[in-house]
């Protein structure tokens, strides 16, 4: 019991102590971006590795969930003889929910997990005390464009996520089951809202794309410096950006959508 | 170098292409194309009961959207439902004996404004009042009305 007990305290400790941790590594990360300015080629870099490299696993899975959802949409809907409306759920599903969410989800798959693997190995191979040797600050050469990176990327993605998935709503709902075009836009243009639905998609995206880039480089920068450690890092990284995307996304949508 | 310059190509295109994805969404998407002039001018009605009405509700006169709803208020000394709505300012020769009444889009749509001009010559202005008003249906009190009568009819 005793045991049970101690094991109990210790480990909440050990988790407000990594957290506390992590508050002070993202405020050292945000210190840095200022000097960032004189170097955007560094940012550059990562964005290619970070955006441009993550675009067609979005853009692909944007467009597949995009036509499920018109077709599971439609037989739902044709129940009610309400198949003019199926332009409005497609867009609205992707541009408030599935958008941000499944793009944050594939975003922290696809580039957080890399970012942890790669600042896990640097900081194994001891590349980032090297660097310290050499008076150089890896938080600001090495992290703070990746963060940047990632904030930027994440929103680009979103969107496209969200655009390519109504452009397969479409196809599928116009060209396969032959809901009318005309009506399937013009019902979308009434019923979405440009400040209500797709600005808080992209404030949304943002916060997703801030969460799980700092959740990556955390775990990889405190990563114990083995290959265990890291391959540990990595799977912590996409559990735990994976739970606080769903979890934020709660929050951001009970206070964005709940008074109307 | 080359490779540089590839990647500088590639990044450029990611950030246009995404651009572009929020462009489409915004105009293509959402009703924001529909907003490009909101050169409008504010009309009151007051109504006994403004029913489902909401904020953004359309208004329309002969079927064609004119304008919306933009502010819903309940005035505690008369009792009613104070509608703001803004109309767009091509549309300044409605008539000030204009009736404004609450309709339902279908059975179960979203409820609408419509204004029926009337004959008078000088035009609403703005902040102008709307003094004739039809309050929304409300579905439970008309069918309670239709039951009565009916037991009234077979009484006779």
């Amino acid at each position: 019991m005793t045991s049970f007990l101690e094991y109990l305290g210790q480990s909440t400790r050990i988790s407000f102590t990594k957290l506390g941790r992590a508050s002070y590594f993202l405020v050292q990360i945000l210190a840095g971006l200022l000097s960032l300015i004189t170097r955007p080629r560094l940012l550059l870099k990562q964005l290619y590795s970070v955006g441009v490299l993550s675009f067609l696993i979005i853009t692909i899975s944007g467009l597949f969930v995009g036509m499920v959802l018109s077709l599971q949409g439609y037989y739902t809907l044709s129940d009610f003889g309400a198949e003019e409306t199926l332009g409005v759920m497609v867009a609205a599903s992707l541009v408030r929910e599935l958008g941000p969410v499944v793009s944050g989800l594939l975003f922290a798959g696809r580039a957080g997990s890399a970012l942890t693997a790669e600042i896990g190995l640097m900081k194994a191979t001891e590349q980032l005390s090297g660097m310290e040797m050499m008076a150089v600050d890896p938080i600001r050469r090495i992290i703070t464009p990746r963060f940047l990176a990632g904030l930027i990327s994440m929103p680009l993605l979103a969107a496209l996520f969200s655009a390519v998935g109504i452009i397969g709503g479409q196809m599928v709902g116009c060209g396969l089951l032959g809901v009318d075009e005309g009506a399937f836009w013009s019902q979308m243009q009434a019923g979405i809202d440009f400040r209500d639905d797709i600005i808080n998609g992209v404030i949304k995206s943002l916060v997703f794309g801030f969460v799980s880039s700092w959740i990556a480089l955390f775990e990889g920068y405190d990563a114990i410096p083995t290959s265990e450690g890291v391959s540990r890092a990595t799977t912590r990284t996409v559990v735990n950006s994976a739970f606080s995307i769903l979890g934020l996304d709660f929050i951001l949508t009970a206070l964005m959508f709940g008074e109307h | 170098m080359q490779h540089t310059s590839t990647q500088d190509t590639l990044v450029g295109l990611f950030v246009a292409s995404g651009i572009l994805g929020l462009f489409f969404l915004a105009m293509q998407v959402s009703n924001l194309s529909s907003f490009v002039n909101e050169d409008s001018y504010t009309i009151t009605a007051r109504f006994e009961n403004s029913g489902g009405l909401k904020v953004k509700s359309p208004v329309s006169a002969a079927g064609v959207k004119i304008g919306r709803v933009t502010a819903i208020s309940f005035d505690p000394k008369t009792y009613e439902s104070v509608v703001k709505m803004s109309i767009n300012s091509k549309y300044n020769t409605i008539p000030d004996d204009t009736t404004a009444s609450i309709f339902t889009a279908g059975l179960l749509g979203e409820q609408y404004v419509n204004l029926d001009a009337g004959g008078s010559d000088t035009p609403l202005k703005n902040n102008g009042k709307i003094e004739i008003t039809q309050s929304a249906i409300i579905l439970e009190k008309a069918l309670g009305q239709f039951l009565f009568k009916s037991a009234a009819e077979e009484k006779k």
